[in-house]
């Protein structure tokens, strides 16, 4: 079923892989604060949606009633997110220099109000699966074909309010909600499986009626081949991606001695480090 | 921060801080103190009570409802649990279950909310607890006490840890000002005036408490004589304090670190009306949620500072 990338292609997508990595990082040091470790385990499954010609899109026209829609579920990954939507043209690549200055519509999490292309604002966890729901059912009513992908982090499905999202979704078949998990084994105060075990994830998943995949969430060729099983599928899908938390710089971390580095940005010269790894 | 400084008020911890290192210490008299944690124990520092006390302190992941589901059968049980995790998310996220769980049965759950007001600075408004004070005061039986420095609130830790009800404790993330001293009274529902005063009274909590002190200042130089008082505790209000700030001084200025509606002023407003009815203004966030930026720079551009709350004086006193 591998839907395999081209050389050509996956290339490029590297290529993109990289300068979003360095965005995220040259951002959040200079803001000072910020997620980038979040930011840098979802970096794969961004592109292969924004950039491997899955989701449709227009930069131009934000509102575009047909778009497909990105909801960021895990909000402190915004500059990520940020990172994404300027390589995608929504606005000039140099404004995400201003992540988490006043006045900047780049706040620290997504904020809908202020910048248009940002589908739902977030930061309280929990909360986008419904709202990706809202908007599946809403192409249903009027008619519309878009889909919507929502992404969450592993310690996000803490949450109950997934559950109650994953339970209302087979209710109503929405076979065009899509939702990732970022798998990357940490949340803000340790690992996942010591903060609270959701293992088995798929399991769960599963036997809450939605398709379900588990795939390396930084294979480029599985990611585009995950998306084009969930788009197809009947059911509502959920990838299952296998990620590293602060994926790129791990050796950078590791040298801080903080391989989570949850909500903290890199001090100047571990950024310049990081930087030069992915160069 | 800048609030404070001309008056030469020191930084002191920040009451996040204060707090933590505070239940630690509690931890050892009373061993009923059970901690309930939503995977954010080194934002609210009750990191410090986990080192001491593992088998009292349960992290339960990141589902505030489930946090306060479970204090509420572990105070039932005779025990006195603490949840905290950010105000935002402890009161929007679980207010069925504060409501259902701790205020409706009168449990002595106490609530320590994080993070409060802009002053958290770059992490944005989904962050900001602006509309804490508001839902804390709207739950039956609840005493709702926010603190200004770091002295007042190791003492309001105490107090609330002592209270025989449910109680809503906010904190804040920067180093604040330091505006009592060390061992200084705190009592629930009993104001502290900081500052003597006779043509108008400056009522604040939080960090406005420094704000209004720095405020004074200024209207003396104008040979404005202000009274400041510290209404640490929003609910049950000192009816009191309110009343001879306003026989005594004839006009009221209410500074606070959050939204318009529901918060201080609308209860000092409540007991002035039914009391002493004089003239009043208000210094807080309006009605609107604000942005990221520094600190510094969003209490400036959103209105919290002694110049905003000198104007208001002067708006009472017109
Ligand atoms: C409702 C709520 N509770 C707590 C937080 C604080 N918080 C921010 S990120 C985070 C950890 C998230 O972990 P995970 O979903 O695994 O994301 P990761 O950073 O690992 O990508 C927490 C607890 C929040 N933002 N929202
Ligand atoms: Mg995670």
């Amino acid at each position: 079923m591998a839907t395999t990338l081209s050389d050509t292609k996956r290339q490029e997508l590297e290529a993109i892989a990289k300068r979003i990595r360095r965005h995220i990082i040259a951002s959040t040091t200079k803001a000072g604060s910020g997620h980038p470790s979040s930011s840098l385990s979802a970096v794969e499954i961004a592109v292969t949606l924004f950039f491997g010609g899955v989701m449709r899109y227009r930069p131009q026209e934000p509102g575009w009633p047909d778009r497909d829609r990105f909801i960021l579920s895990k909000g402190h990954a915004a500059p990520l997110l940020y990172a994404v939507l300027a390589e995608a043209g929504y606005f000039p690549v140099e404004e995400l220099q201003t992540l988490r200055r006043i006045g900047s519509p780049l706040e620290g999490h997504p904020n809908r109000k202020r910048l248009p292309a940002v589908e739902a604002s977030t930061g309280s966890l929990g909360q986008g699966l419904s709202i990706g729901l809202g908007h599946a059912l809403a192409a249903r009513l009027d008619g519309r074909d878009y889909r919507v992908y929502v992404l969450l982090g592993d310690g996000e499905i803490d949450e109950g309010q997934v559950w109650e999202a994953a339970a209302a979704a087979r209710k109503y078949q929405v076979s065009n909600l899509i939702a990732i998990i970022d798998h990357n084994g940490y949340q803000q105060t340790g690992p996942t499986s010591e903060v609270l075990d959701m293992e088995p994830i798929a399991e769960k998943w599963r036997t809450f009626g939605w398709d379900v995949q588990e795939i390396d969430g930084h294979d480029l060729d599985a990611l585009a081949a995950a998306f084009a099983h969930a788009t197809a599928a009947e059911a509502p899908s959920v990838i299952v991606a296998r990620t590293v938390k602060g994926k790129g710089i791990e050796s950078v971390l590791k040298e801080l001695k903080d391989e989570n580095m949850h909500g903290k940005p890199l001090p100047e010269e571990a950024a310049q480090k990081a930087l030069a790894l992915l160069s | 921060m800048k609030i404070g400084a001309r008056i030469g008020l020191s930084l002191g911890k920040a009451t996040r801080d204060a707090f933590g290192l505070a239940l630690a210490e509690l931890g050892r008299e009373y061993p009923d103190i059970v901690v309930i944690d939503g995977d954010v124990h080194n934002s609210t520092r009750t990191e410090y009570f986990a080192r001491e006390f593992p088998d009292r302190f349960f992290n339960v992941g990141i589902a505030e409802s489930n946090m306060v589901g479970i204090a509420s059968g572990l105070a039932a049980c005779g025990k006195r649990p603490v949840v905290a995790s950010f105000a935002a998310f402890i009161l929007c996220n679980a207010f069925d279950q504060l409501r259902m769980g701790v205020a409706f049965p009168e449990l002595p759950v106490k609530v320590v909310g994080s993070h409060a007001g802009i002053s958290i600075g770059e992490d944005g408004p989904s962050q900001m607890g602006i509309e804490d004070v508001a839902l804390a005061c709207a739950l039956g039986g609840f005493a709702v006490v926010v603190p200004a420095d770091e002295p007042s609130t190791r003492a309001a830790t105490r107090a609330m840890i002592e209270h025989p009800g449910p109680v809503y404790l906010r904190v804040g993330r920067p180093k604040v000002p330091v505006v009592y001293t060390d061992g200084c009274e705190f009592q629930i529902g009993r104001a502290n005036e900081l500052r003597d005063g006779t043509d108008v009274t400056l009522i604040a909590n939080g960090l406005m408490v420094a704000a209004a002190l720095e405020a004074a200042y200024l209207l003396e130089q104008e040979d404005i004589s202000a009274r400041v008082v510290d209404m640490h505790t929003v609910k049950p209000i000192d009816v009191a304090a309110i009343q001879a700030a306003a026989e005594e001084t004839g006009g009221i200025v209410v500074c606070e670190e959050h939204l318009h509606y529901g918060g201080l002023g609308a209860a000092v407003a409540q007991t002035v009306a039914e009391t002493s009815p004089c003239r009043m203004a208000f210094v807080n966030l309006g009605d609107r949620y604000a942005e990221s930026g520094t600190p510094d720079e969003l209490l400036e551009a959103y209105g919290l500072t002694a110049e905003a709350i000198v104007a208001a004086a002067r708006r009472v006193l017109e």
